[in-house]
């Protein structure tokens, strides 16, 4: 193994986000105090506890989730989207390191900061909401988990996007609407029974149910169910690094 | 001397057909400058990137320091340095901390006092702190070799390295290949300009429609490609070339300039015999005065052209 290439990549993606710092950890944070005046000051005030929880404390889980999977995708997919706009991949390419080398310096460095901005959420939730976390542990796994999977899958996407329109449609068109229709601001038990079900095909509601019972002992689905899925987006996005390291996918003609 | 890179049968056809490869043998010696010459299109860059793991080859074997390019990619491609066509840097990057970067992803521990050594010989060093965006056009070129030098390689690849670029610069980069060589580095470089090839290489390598069609000494295959022309002066003009001169010489590429000042003579220099003794014996047999004698050589570029128009 090229540690030390693995290490630079790395190193080189945290540096753009120290960089850009106040920017990073800024809107994140300006999102969510947004999100609690208008969710749970305006609208929260006048719903009942769901399940026993503060709707304002409730949606804290889906909100971070909102950004892990928003950031993480976009962090990982410019990542290696830009060396191909720039032309700087021909290094990447060239170097005498492995595509799973690259793969973890650029994943690795998304997810990572993936994790320091939910901790900044997080952190931010407690000016507004008393939450008390019931399985720590578990909380910190399904994060660094789903923050691991989906900045696979934004890997992919920036290998796939041939411009910045295809690298934006994917996280617009797809990955915002299932987290919003994932029970990021409610409770699947929430909706009509139809629509309950077909709420059960959107992958995303199994990380936000896992991830809300790591908070409040509280799931739409098992939590083991929860825990298959993601690794199964886990499994799936390793799958296809496997399969463009074999084929050399949009990297090697 | 030993070869350090070895291209057995290599072929590449991309997706969209385009064959851009056939069958190249190629054998790169330790230490040499070797120019691969060729139009635009005619291969060159796809046989280096191949070389370089850019481009995956459709058939066909590469050796690099002993070491399969595919199976043993990690030692072939250590010994690797390539500077691209195209300039292609993060410009809100320092100079210092790119060049740090290229060595990370090699594999390289960070060694300052090198990376100093290095700049301070590209002339980088003052700028090591500026961002890419404020450099020059020359600089950034030399910023991309200081990249590709940055692990070490004992191989280095310069595609095009003066394209588009100014008289004086071209002439400062050329230098710069020279004290690579000076220093040990093996060096292929690809062009179109055929100056750079005789001013640079110590072996060319002709390159058209993906063939490679000849890799010879530069002044070998001038010699053996090569024709010179002579060029008598004479005292006194002539109305036309003395007849028994011109039988003598019949079929041997002699002719009388315009002004009949002068009579010039093409011969092979390949030939056991040049004619040239015969053609003096000549003038002084017809009673013509000689004021002077002069020779010119052929181009490597008449090389080329005659090479690259020959190709099927």
């Amino acid at each position: 193994m090229n540690w030390r290439a693995v290490q630079t990549v790395f190193n080189h993606e945290m540096a753009r986000f120290w960089r850009t710092l106040w920017e990073s950890l800024a809107s994140p944070a300006l999102s969510t105090v947004l999100y609690f005046v208008v969710f749970g000051a305006a609208i929260g005030s006048r719903i009942e506890k769901v399940e026993g929880v503060s709707y304002g404390a409730f949606i804290v889980p889906g909100l971070i989730m909102l950004t892990v999977l928003q950031q993480s995708i976009a962090n990982a997919s410019f990542g290696i989207f830009f060396p191909k706009f720039v032309g700087t991949i021909y290094e990447i390419l060239a170097a005498p390191a492995s595509f799973i080398e690259i793969v973890l310096g650029y994943v690795g460095a998304a997810a990572a900061k993936s994790m320091i901005i939910a901790a900044v959420i997080l952190a931010t939730s407690y000016g507004f909401v008393d939450i008390r976390i019931a399985h720590p542990l578990w909380m910190v796994a399904f994060l660094l988990l789903t923050s691991v999977s989906f900045s696979l899958l934004g890997f992919l996407l920036g290998l796939w996007a041939k411009d910045w329109q295809q690298l934006q449609i994917i996280p617009m068109m797809v990955i915002t609407p299932l987290v919003f229709l994932g029970g990021a601001f409610y409770s699947a038990s929430m909706l009509p029974p139809f629509w309950e079900g077909a709420a059960r095909l959107n992958p995303v509601l199994y990380l936000i149910s896992g991830f809300r019972w790591a908070f409040f002992d509280i799931a739409d689905v098992p939590v083991g169910v929860s825990l298959i899925a993601v690794t199964f987006f886990l499994a799936l996005g390793m799958a296809a690094v496997w399969f463009i390291f074999r084929t050399g996918w949009r990297l090697r003609p | 001397m030993a070869a350090i890179i070895s291209v057995q049968n290599l072929s590449k056809s991309y997706a969209s057909g385009t064959v851009a490869l056939t069958d190249v043998a190629l054998d790169i010696e330790a230490g040499e400058i070797l120019a691969l010459l060729g139009p635009n299109g005619a291969g060159k860059t796809t046989l280096i990137s191949i070389i370089c793991g850019l481009v995956t080859a459709t058939s066909g074997r590469v050796t690099v320091g002993g070491h399969d390019i595919v199976r043993d990619y990690r030692a072939a491609r250590a010994m690797i340095g390539l500077v691209p066509q195209e300039i292609a840097l993060e410009t809100f990057e320092t100079v210092i901390n790119t060049v740090r970067f290229t060595r990370g992803l090699y594999g390289r521990g960070r060694d300052d006092a090198y990376l100093e050594r290095l700049l301070r010989s590209l002339t980088l060093w003052d700028k090591r702190d500026a961002k890419l965006i404020e450099l020059s056009g020359g600089m950034k070129r030399r910023v991309m070799i200081a990249k590709a030098l940055s692990h070490q390689p004992a191989i280095l690849f310069l595609d095009e390295p003066t394209a588009g670029v100014d008289v004086n610069l071209r002439r400062e980069m050329w230098q710069v290949v020279r004290d690579l060589r000076a220093s040990g580095v093996t060096i292929i470089l690809t062009t179109h300009y055929i100056a750079e090839a005789e001013e640079m290489a110590d072996r060319i390598g002709v390159v058209n429609k993906g063939r490679l069609l000849l890799v010879r000494d530069k002044t070998e295959l001038m010699h053996e490609f090569g024709r010179k022309r002579l060029c008598v002066e004479l005292a006194e003009p002539l109305a036309a070339l003395p007849a028994e001169v011109a039988a003598e010489m019949a079929g041997r590429g002699l002719s009388l300039s315009p002004d009949g000042q002068h009579v010039l003579y093409e011969y092979d220099t390949r030939a056991d015999r040049s004619g040239i003794a015969r053609l003096l014996a000549g003038f002084a047999a017809a009673g013509l005065a000689v004021r002077d004698l002069s020779t010119e050589e052929t181009s490597l570029e008449d090389v080329f052209l005659r090479l690259v128009e020959e190709t099927p």
